[in-house]
């Protein structure tokens, strides 16, 4: 089965905890400057947004690279980047319609979202459950659960 | 290391910035944030010195655990000697900006001297300038953040600034980071505006500024700490649900919610300014206060209030500006906009508070303030041609006006921004200022509280709750139960509470973790990620020998015993009504008791015995 990182805007406190613990995993770094999840504050609308890549099926960002340095874990789902073969030439950062991949000026690479392999770093640190790692094929359920309490087949009960 | 081994020197006369390695024996005897600012403070300025003079110094510093994933590992201190107080000032502060210096490479960044003309420092990893901030001066805390971000482009810039209370010279001037979070207290803001330093902005991108010693012990003990914060009562369900607000209705049953500038003990609007008020919906619009609770830097707890106002409220009717959400009042602000004046509008309150987080005040010591102004025109002292206004108790109305112009020093607002000390002093009544060391209480009656009441008097930056957080004992239980009117234990319960707070400053995290954790909780996770021996043991004695040094510069400020002390209504006059009834602080009997366990003579000067003891 694979698993999709599922994220809950509405359960975010934008702590940055998995900011950096993203930075960690890559860079052995506290940095956020590093990671690969970004959690955007809309203030006036009292919102906090994490978002990262949602690993595309047919990815614009592995479509695009040249030297084909973007590569599909079959495993995970996730496009990887392939960093000795990267040459930085950063078309893949036009190519995807999310921004989710950047390039990284320290290292002559772009980095994006890889799942960590399976055990995404971010989701363990989130400490309200707004970022989960779950069956990729059921990301609504909880949706559906809090939508399906609210239905009532019974009035009598009521 | 979890310290990145460099202060930022940048001396506003000349217009230089430089980099000097940190004091590492310094760093060992003091840990960090609050203690090792103290150090250099004390090192470095006479303490005699004028506090908005050119010889002041302002530290902005970090702590070893900030910007690391210890849970609230994100805060920042600015130490400085205080306008309010003539005391040493140090106020602690969280959001984004702390963990931000840190990437960025600094521990710390001491400030000096005095621009000739409005500056603000941008700090991009280890590159430093000083650039003209003209076009800033007159500007609001939120504009300032944001038009600096844009002329950078760069939207992941931080920036500390101070709005047009710091530039005016409100004695309780705050410096707001992350447009509402604040180094509140004892006027920090009103130093940084002397110096025309209007903002520290700042971006940290390097992977190798610092490190944790240990990782793997770093970890488990980072995860343990917040296990138990999220198991935790009050940091686990009352804090992220109610804020510190969670303790509005229970300070108010307790009878120790002082109000109307001390005469009451308890107020009968307390329930439409508390935390569970902020949840209810609104007759007039059907929302509520509250929309969200928001976290800092690596905070597991998000205790932070995110409010957003009723647009038909009188105060905002006509200011769309106040209509998008943010930051709500938390227990301190709204007991001092509210209780302390006898204001039970909570949408007055939220509006008063985004002034103060606009502006870069004090709502502790302006709601108190504004309290204190109410007691005199009530005697009939102060009078509506002077104030320019009828200055009734619990006028919503009276508030919001006076927030405005002590934002912007207009009117009347210039008087109420000197403090409740020299508003009191200025009209011939200095016993009826609700302060100590010219630093107005917060929420907590010192007669209600024995505790708090000692706490009060021998905190070394005036007035405070977070030196020595009584309650949690006295109210709370923790760590153990002590009746609120007892006395004894106290002094020795408060040193032990003192000192701890100390470390918890130092090390760069909340000490809200403190409802939750005790030392065997919070030692760990420093021993994992400083090098050397962090015992217990030597966590207290470094949290003492702060406490000490700060004493040392107060001393040496001409601060002494008889500053250690009440106002007379706290002393003399009982509490009317309530749990509390009858009661007055019983100083008397524990100052001689509190010197005692600190190792101080009877005039409350540090026994050479201690000072050796303590290496000072």
């Amino acid at each position: 089965m694979q698993k999709s990182l599922h994220i809950d805007p509405n359960k975010c406190t934008g702590c940055l905890q998995c900011e950096m613990a993203c930075s960690w995993e890559n860079h052995r770094s506290f940095t956020i400057a590093k990671s690969r999840i970004k959690v955007f504050s809309f203030h006036e609308a009292a919102r906090f947004v994490p978002y990262t890549c949602t690993q595309c099926d047919e990815a614009w960002c592995m479509m695009a690279c040249p030297t084909e340095a973007i590569k599909l874990d079959p495993v995970t789902g996730a496009k990887i980047v392939l960093d000795p073969t990267c040459v930085g030439c950063k078309v893949c950062t036009i190519a995807c319609p999310f921004g989710t991949i950047n390039y990284v000026a320290s290292s002559g690479k772009v980095q994006k979202c890889d799942l960590c392999g399976g055990a995404p770093a971010c989701a363990k640190a989130c400490p309200t459950g707004a970022i989960t790692f779950v069956d990729a094929d059921w990301t609504g359920l909880e949706k559906m659960r809090q939508w399906a309490d609210k239905t009532d087949t019974n009035p009598a009960t009521v | 290391m979890a310290w990145t081994k460099k202060v930022l020197r940048v001396n506003l006369t000349a217009g230089t910035c430089t980099t000097e390695p940190l004091n590492q024996q310094w760093a060992q005897d003091y840990l960090g944030q609050r203690g090792l600012a103290t150090k250099y403070l004390c090192s470095e300025i006479d303490p005699k010195v004028d506090p908005l003079a050119e010889g002041n110094k302002l530290i902005f510093v970090t702590g070893p655990l900030t910007g690391t994933m210890a849970a609230t590992g994100g805060r920042y201190s600015v130490v400085t000697k205080g306008p309010l107080t003539g005391a040493i000032a140090c106020s602690n502060s969280g959001g984004y900006f702390g963990a931000e210096l840190k990437f960025a490479g600094w521990d710390m960044v001491i400030f000096e001297g005095r621009s000739a003309k409005p500056v603000y420092l941008l700090i991009i990893d280890g590159k430093a300038e000083l650039l003209d901030a003209s076009h800033l001066w007159g500007k609001t805390t939120w504009h300032t953040e944001e038009t600096i971000k844009k002329a950078h482009q760069d939207p992941q810039i931080r920036v500390a600034s101070i709005g047009r209370a710091g530039e005016s010279g409100v004695m309780y001037a705050a410096i707001v980071n992350d447009l509402h979070r604040a180094a509140g207290r004892s006027g920090v803001g009103a130093v940084m505006g002397s110096k025309n330093l209007k903002a520290v902005a700042v971006r940290g991108t390097l992977t190798d500024a610092y490190q944790v010693a240990n990782p793997e012990a770093f970890f488990t003990a980072v995860d343990a700490g917040k296990a138990v914060l999220a198991a935790n009562g009050v940091t686990g369900v009352g804090l992220p649900t109610y804020g510190t607000q969670v303790l509005m209705n229970i300070i108010n049953e307790l009878g120790a919610l002082p109000s109307y500038n001390h005469r009451e003990a308890q107020f009968e609007g307390a329930n439409a300014i508390g935390g569970e008020a902020m949840h209810e919906k609104r007759p007039t619009d059907g929302k509520p206060n509250l929309v969200k609770n928001g976290a800092c830097f690596g905070c597991t707890i998000a205790c932070g209030r995110i409010s957003r106002m009723d647009p038909n409220h009188f105060s905002v009717k006509d200011k769309p500006q106040y209509h998008g959400a943010s930051g709500g009042v938390e227990y301190e602000a709204a007991w001092a906009l509210g209780a302390a004046n006898g204001v039970s509008d909570l949408e007055a309150l939220t509006y008063a508070n985004f002034l103060c987080n606009e502006d870069g005040y004090d709502p502790i010591s302006f709601g108190a303030t504004v309290g204190a102004a109410m007691e005199l025109y009530d005697l009939g002292i102060l009078t509506e041609a002077e104030v320019g206004l009828k200055l009734t108790w619990g006028s919503a109305e009276a508030l919001v006006k006076l927030a405005e112009w002590t934002a912007v020093g207009e009117g009347f607002g210039k008087i109420i921004g000197l403090g409740s000390k020299r508003l009191c002093a200025k009209y011939g009544r200095p016993e009826l200022s609700m302060t100590v060391k010219g630093q107005e209480f917060p929420a907590y009656d010192g007669r209600g509280l024995q505790g708090m009441g000692l706490e009060y008097a021998t905190s070394n930056r005036g007035a405070c709750h977070v030196r020595g957080y009584m309650v949690s004992p006295e109210v709370l239980g923790i760590p153990v139960k002590m009746e609120p009117q007892a006395t004894e234990g106290k002094p020795a319960m408060l040193k032990a509470f003192q000192d701890l707070t100390a470390v918890v400053d130092s090390a760069g995290i909340c000490l809200f973790t403190t409802f939750a954790w005790g030392l065997q909780d919070i030692q760990p996770q420093i021993q994992a990620a400083c090098e050397g021996d962090w015992s217990e043991e030597r966590l207290l004695l470094v949290g003492e020998r702060i406490w000490n040094l700060e004493r040392e510069f107060n001393l040496g400020a001409g601060l002494s015993k008889k500053d250690d002390t009440l106002p007379p209504r706290l002393l003399t006059e009982a509490i009317k009504t309530g749990p509390q009834k009858g009661a007055v602080c019983h100083l008397d009997k524990m100052l001689p008791e509190y010197y005692e366990v600190r190792g101080w003579s009877a005039e409350g000067v540090p026994t050479a015995a201690t000072r050796t003891r303590l290496s000072l």
